[in-house]
């Protein structure tokens, strides 16, 4: 493992040789244990309702916002309409309230999900390891789950209130849904939130330590790069192009068989340019409103989109560059015993 | 040229030595031109890849009528989940042959040989046709036998890692005790890593990265079939070198035993 001065002064020094180098051995290790398949994959997201105030947070309770949560019906709707497109992977989504989203109303949806889609993530508030358990028998394969920022002080500052406003609780997350028996877990901080060489540097120990008492987890990681929120005087640390590329290669690295995400919060240029470098996973066609792919209501979003490409022009810009898209790369069996 | 007995899998001869795996190609007509550059009659493809919905861009379109499908289990982190992919093979009509895969470590991708050979007993049971990706331990592979496997495929280094047959010793002695096929997988980078794995007496190699990250998958392909045939040839002609338990070419005491006065 790198440490922190190490770090640092590898993400203050943007020299174009620097990059190169860190860019051609991170390629190379990509190569090697990934070849030249990306997965495909996208997030549909249930409801906006939330009973925290993350500061960074578009979903905050504390906005004014239009609030929706999808019904039975509608989740349906919804689902069949992210079928069409040939996605197969499906991250489902909702804000931070248990009383609106309790886990039954997403246990639920994965089981809706389960008849669209072979292998389904989720991304929910952080739960208790038998809520987990029983997700994982409904049929989740995967969750990710972010620390946001590992530095305390800071993580107390952007959560004032509400169950997430527990750093520990969030902390131990990943094992209790390890515990639980889920397969997939990925981990990320919010870049812009905290200084990023601590953040990362504390992430890539949280990892080391999960890969060490879990070892039969399959893990990934995300780097996104948080924005302003619109109505809040929120303001996120910058994060360059050439920081973001350098992370993913540290990443890619120090952890050679681990997945990278990245979503389409990235423009379509640098999402391209990223994908040999480390980048094992990338969302696609996203819609970050609730109900946003069957047009069931006009709902605000939780970030918005740079890359807006169809799935079409996803798939078929991957081949021009030499890479095999893969839609499915899992297939349902009973999870548990 | 000396004659050789075929290699026999789940009852079926098989007469090219060299097995081709279909992961990280970089599109599927490179799998199609290097199955037929290999010579291969085996292929595995990762159930988990395979897909059931889409019939534009399926694997299974690139992968000639005559060729043996081997369904790999990769995902599965027990016995009871390599029985339940198996099975969802079998219904969707990919035949009864598969490699057993159990993997319960994402950094290394190490096989866990017990819930393997767990596995191989439960398929057996089923009418399968299992063939265990094991880490080479011969305490393993005679449970392996017991289990009714049809073959064992100890890994010849990480999966992925190109690095060679670096458990040679081990696999050596799987090929000296164990009589069922021994087809070393995983590791091999270079052709003349099959070449080695053949001259050790391995009945087969599977490769598949190294071909796959190939610029040139067709011709790496033909190289790796190339090189196994080699190494089975030397094999055969019995190559001389370090031997575990040598018989010198011409006995070093063999004057005891002459009829001659001196
Ligand atoms: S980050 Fe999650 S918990 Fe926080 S405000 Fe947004 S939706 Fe709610």
């Amino acid at each position: 493992m790198i440490n922190l001065p190490e770090l640092k002064a590898i993400l203050a020094d943007d020299k174009r040789k620097t990059i190169e180098n860190l860019a051609v051995k991170a390629g190379a290790i990509t190569r090697q244990y990934f070849g030249r398949t990306i997965s495909l994959y996208a997030p549909i997201y249930l409801s906006n309702y939330c009973d925290n105030e993350c500061i960074y947070c578009g979903f905050s309770k504390k906005l004014k916002i239009k609030r929706k949560k999808l019904s039975p019906a509608e989740i349906e709707k919804e689902m069949a309409q992210v079928a069409k497109t040939g996605i197969q992977n499906i991250l489902l989504l909702s804000g931070g309230s248990r009383t609106q989203t309790p886990p039954v109303y997403i246990e639920n949806a994965v089981k809706t999900a389960g008849k669209y889609f072979p292998s389904i993530s989720l991304e929910v508030y952080s739960l208790e390891e038998g809520e987990y358990r029983q997700l994982y028998r409904s049929g989740v394969d995967g969750i990710t789950i972010y620390q946001e920022t590992y530095n305390k002080k800071r993580y107390n500052e952007l959560h004032p209130s509400g169950k997430k406003s527990d750093y520990n609780y969030r902390y131990l997350t990943p094992e209790r849904i390890a515990k639980s028996g889920i397969r997939y877990i990925s981990l990320g901080v919010l870049l812009g939130l905290h200084d990023v060489a601590e953040d990362i540097y504390e992430l890539f120990k949280h990892l080391e330590l999960l890969e060490r008492d879990f070892p039969g987890v399959e893990y990934s990681l995300s780097f996104p790069r948080i924005l302003p929120v619109p109505g809040t005087k929120f303001k996120p640390g910058s994060v360059s192009d050439r920081t973001l590329v350098k992370l993913i290669c540290l990443a890619r690295i120090l952890f050679p068989r681990v997945g990278i995400n990245l979503s389409t919060r990235e423009s379509g240029r640098l999402r391209d340019h990223t994908l040999g470098l480390g980048v094992t996973r990338i969302s696609a066609a996203s819609k970050t409103s609730v109900g946003g792919y069957a047009g069931i209501g006009r709902e605000d979003t939780q970030f918005d989109v740079r890359d807006r490409r169809p799935v079409r022009e996803v798939v078929a810009r991957l081949k021009e560059r030499g890479f095999d898209p893969v839609f499915t790369d899992w297939r349902r069996i009973k999870n548990g015993p | 040229m000396l004659k050789d007995k075929p290699l026999v899998i789940g009852g079926k001869k098989i007469k090219s030595r060299m097995l081709l795996g279909t992961g990280k190609f970089r599109n599927k007509k490179d799998v199609t031109e290097s199955i037929k550059a290999s010579g291969t009659e085996i292929v595995t493809v990762a159930l988990r890849r395979i897909d059931l919905k889409r019939h534009e861009d399926n694997i299974l379109e690139y992968i000639p009528e005559n060729i043996n499908l081997l369904i790999n289990t990769s995902g599965a982190r027990d016995a009871k989940e390599v029985l339940r992919i198996a099975r969802i093979a079998k219904e969707a009509g990919y035949g009864n042959w598969v490699k057993v895969e159990v993997v319960n470590d994402s950094k290394y991708l190490l096989p866990d040989n017990r819930e393997t050979v767990r596995a191989t007993g439960l398929l057996s049971e089923e009418g399968f046709v299992a063939l265990p990706y094991m880490y080479p331990d011969l305490y393993t592979a005679r449970e392996l036998v017991k289990a009714g496997a049809a073959a064992v495929m100890p890994l010849g280094s990480c999966i992925g890692s190109g690095r060679g047959v670096k458990a040679k010793e081990f696999i050596k002695i799987l090929i000296n005790e164990i009589d069922l096929p021994v087809i070393v997988d995983a590791g091999l980078g270079l052709p003349s890593h099959a070449a080695e794995s053949m001259e050790l007496g391995a009945d087969a190699v599977l490769v598949n990265t190294a071909v796959a990250n190939a610029r040139n998958p067709k011709s790496i392909a033909k190289a790796f079939a190339l090189a196994v045939k080699a190494g089975r040839l030397a094999y055969l002609g019995g190559v001389p070198g370090e031997k575990d338990s040598a018989s010198a070419s011409s006995p070093l005491t063999g004057f005891l035993f002459e009829d001659k006065n001196d």
